[in-house]
């Protein structure tokens, strides 16, 4: 841990790469088909969250007059929004746009 | 611990918790532990419909692992505080972030 420095080179450990996303706009993929994209303001080692000005976007597959599988998606906002970190399957910075 | 001291500074605001089973319960914190367990107080169902059991409940213990997201006031969170906290935690958890 003695190469562990106070976060201003490259990324040594995945949760650094996290760290270098604080106060940045992050995607972030959940389970059950669900999406994220907000401001990350904090997180901590199980992944839970607190994100601002968050959009929410679920993707729930229906069928339509001919029983066919179409995707719809729901969008949701949330001004600041705690995610807890058993949800959560991947962070990645301003990704998905 | 990060989220443990956050939530005890919202205890007695008004919070929406949304649990993994779709279930949006509105009330106010009234208290929470290290395992993230809450308790919420005068609470109503949102979408009382689709979820009539509930509508009798006034207060209820929530598991932490129940819960998918916990929708907060955004005027209650101060914002640089908690990045602060964050960095520090995951400096003193050699970047872990514990």
């Amino acid at each position: 841990m003695a190469d562990v420095d106070d976060g201003t080179s490259a990324p040594a450990e995945p949760m650094d790469l996290v760290r270098l996303c604080l106060d940045e706009i992050v995607f972030v993929k959940l389970r059950g088909d669900r999406e994220l994209k907000g401001r990350l303001h904090a997180y901590d080692g199980h992944c839970n969250l607190v994100l601002g000005d968050v959009e929410e976007t679920i993707y729930v597959v229906e069928e339509d007059e001919d029983e066919e599988e179409v995707i719809r998606t729901i969008h949701k906002k949330s001004e600041m929004l705690f995610v807890r970190g058993d949800s959560v399957v991947l962070i990645s910075p301003q990704g998905g746009s | 611990m990060l989220f443990f001291s956050f939530f005890k500074t919202l205890v007695d605001q008004e919070v929406t918790v949304e649990l993994k089973n779709d279930i949006l319960l509105r009330g106010t914190l009234k208290s929470v532990d290290q395992y993230l367990n809450i308790k919420l107080d005068q609470i109503s169902v949102v979408d009382e419909l689709k979820y009539p059991h509930l509508s009798s409940v006034k207060n209820v213990f929530i598991r932490g692992s129940v819960v998918r997201y916990v929708h907060l006031p955004g005027n209650a969170v101060d914002t640089a505080l908690l990045e602060d906290a964050t960095r520090r935690e995951a400096a003193n958890s050699g970047g872990k972030a514990k």
